[in-house]
């Protein structure tokens, strides 16, 4: 009998462009063999996945991904000292380098990590994503990295209006001129840094698929996902399952041809002839994650398996037609609670208490 | 994917909601509306649906032939069928 795992998560930041932190977690509670506890690894005391306490065991204040591996090296073996743990899942994309870099005292500490490789991560990367179509035979939309703002007054030569402006790790604006391109530029670099991309517009449907690859060229499951209604920030409030056999195996294609390990996200627009042209890959799990486990194919829970080194078996079925559809609404939390997240940056429960 | 195979996966419930499970589009179709779409997943040709309706609805007429030749247009809009589908 295989023993309870201990879980770390990150992205509690439930938002209104939600992490994906709380889905998974949701995700791993829905899976009738999951009887472990959950520890979640906040950055601010006011992320939401913090108070949901039907959710969570413990919650530990992590330092930012802009303060090294070093910092988060020693909060991760302080967690391990206070509450145990056997599997970490980060689910950002600013803080993968940090977790893949530390992969080596994961491993001493004897915690699980079912990560991308740097190269893997490079390679999949916005800046590199057109080169990448090209070697692996999938149509990219033409696309240019830009890392000044003069730049941009020549990039017509190269992508025609209208484009999308884009951060290295979030964010997508679409311009129709040189003035808001710059502006869109400007706004990317305060937030995300250099470099920024501009990518082609392409008209069609946009579809996404959450998957997770085994690392050595398999994938263990793909969900492909149409939104049916989109917030004014671009995001997914509601979808649905759809049954698209061409683009999981577009999504095939990809983890093969990086041996891709761990969960991702595939971005594709389908034109009006059919054509998919792959936007983005996204190096974790979506927000809308808990579908996967709605619809049949709980892939974090695959990923925890696989992070702790227990078998998992590919999944191919899954329902179509499963929906999502995303609430807000407000959890009521405990001063104390919030005092003991601002004080002490951590939150126990109480240890045998479930 | 040819007609045939795409009408064949499109759910219709009892109620006249349409599924498309390949774009996850739905659809609201009234009683004829339905009953066109389970002719075309049988596989019956543009005259036989005609004397389908004429049969279930009790009505005669060309406005039948138009209205099945618009419905058709209507499903080619919203790619449940190939865009060159039609009836023969």
């Amino acid at each position: 009998m295989e023993r309870p795992l201990t879980v770390a998560v990150t992205g509690l930041n439930a938002t209104d462009n939600p992490g994906p932190g709380v889905s998974v977690i949701r995700s791993l509670r829905l899976h009738p063999d999951f009887d472990g506890r959950i520890v979640g690894l906040a950055y601010d005391t006011l992320d939401p996945g913090i108070y949901a306490r039907d959710l969570v065991d413990d919650v530990f204040i992590i330092p930012y991904p802009s303060q090294g591996p070093a910092a988060l090296e020693a909060r991760l073996r302080h967690i391990k000292e206070r509450v145990g743990l056997d599997v970490v899942l980060p689910t950002l994309d600013s803080e993968l380098a940090s977790f893949i870099a530390l992969e080596p005292v994961l491993e001493e500490l004897d915690v699980g990590s079912f990560l991308p490789t740097h190269k893997q991560l490079d390679l999949r990367s916005k800046v590199h994503l057109s080169t990448f179509g090209e070697s692996a035979g999938i149509k990219v939309p033409p696309s240019k990295v830009v890392s000044s703002v003069e730049d941009l007054y020549r990039i017509h030569e190269e992508v025609a209006y209208p484009f999308f402006i884009k951060g290295v790790y979030y964010g997508a604006t679409l311009v129709r001129s040189v003035d808001e391109a710059v502006r869109a530029f400007h706004g990317v670099v305060a937030r995300w840094g250099y470099p920024v991309i501009v990518q082609a517009f392409v008209q069609g449907d946009e579809l996404d698929v959450v998957a997770v690859g085994d690392g050595e060229g398999g994938l263990v499951g793909a969900l492909p996902m149409k939104k049916t209604f989109i917030t004014d920030k671009g995001k997914g409030w509601a979808g649905i399952a759809i049954k698209d056999p061409e683009l999981i195996e577009l999504t095939r294609s990809f983890v093969a041809a990086l041996n891709w390990r761990g969960p991702c996200e595939v971005e594709v627009i389908k034109d009006a002839d059919g054509a998919y042209h792959l936007i983005e890959v996204n190096p974790r799990f979506p927000a809308w994650t808990y579908l996967s486990a709605g619809a049949g194919i709980n892939l974090p829970y695959a990923v925890v398996r696989l992070a702790a080194g227990l078998p998992v078996e590919p999944m191919h079925d899954y329902e179509v037609g499963k929906m999502f559809v995303r609430i807000s609404l407000d959890q009521i939390a405990d001063l104390a609670d919030f005092q003991a997240v601002t004080t002490h940056g951590e939150l126990l429960s109480q240890r045998g208490e479930d | 994917m040819d007609a045939t195979a795409k009408l064949k996966d499109l759910a219709v419930s009892d109620t006249g909601f349409v599924f498309d499970p390949y774009s996850g589009s739905t659809f609201s179709a009234n009683e004829a509306g339905m009953k066109i779409l389970e002719g075309l997943k049988q596989g019956l040709s543009r005259a036989e649906i005609v004397f389908a309706l004429e049969e279930h609805f009790e009505v005669r007429g060309d406005d039948l032939a138009r209205d099945l030749d618009e419905f058709v247009l209507l499903l080619r809009r919203n790619q449940l069928v190939p865009a060159d589908f039609s009836l023969s």
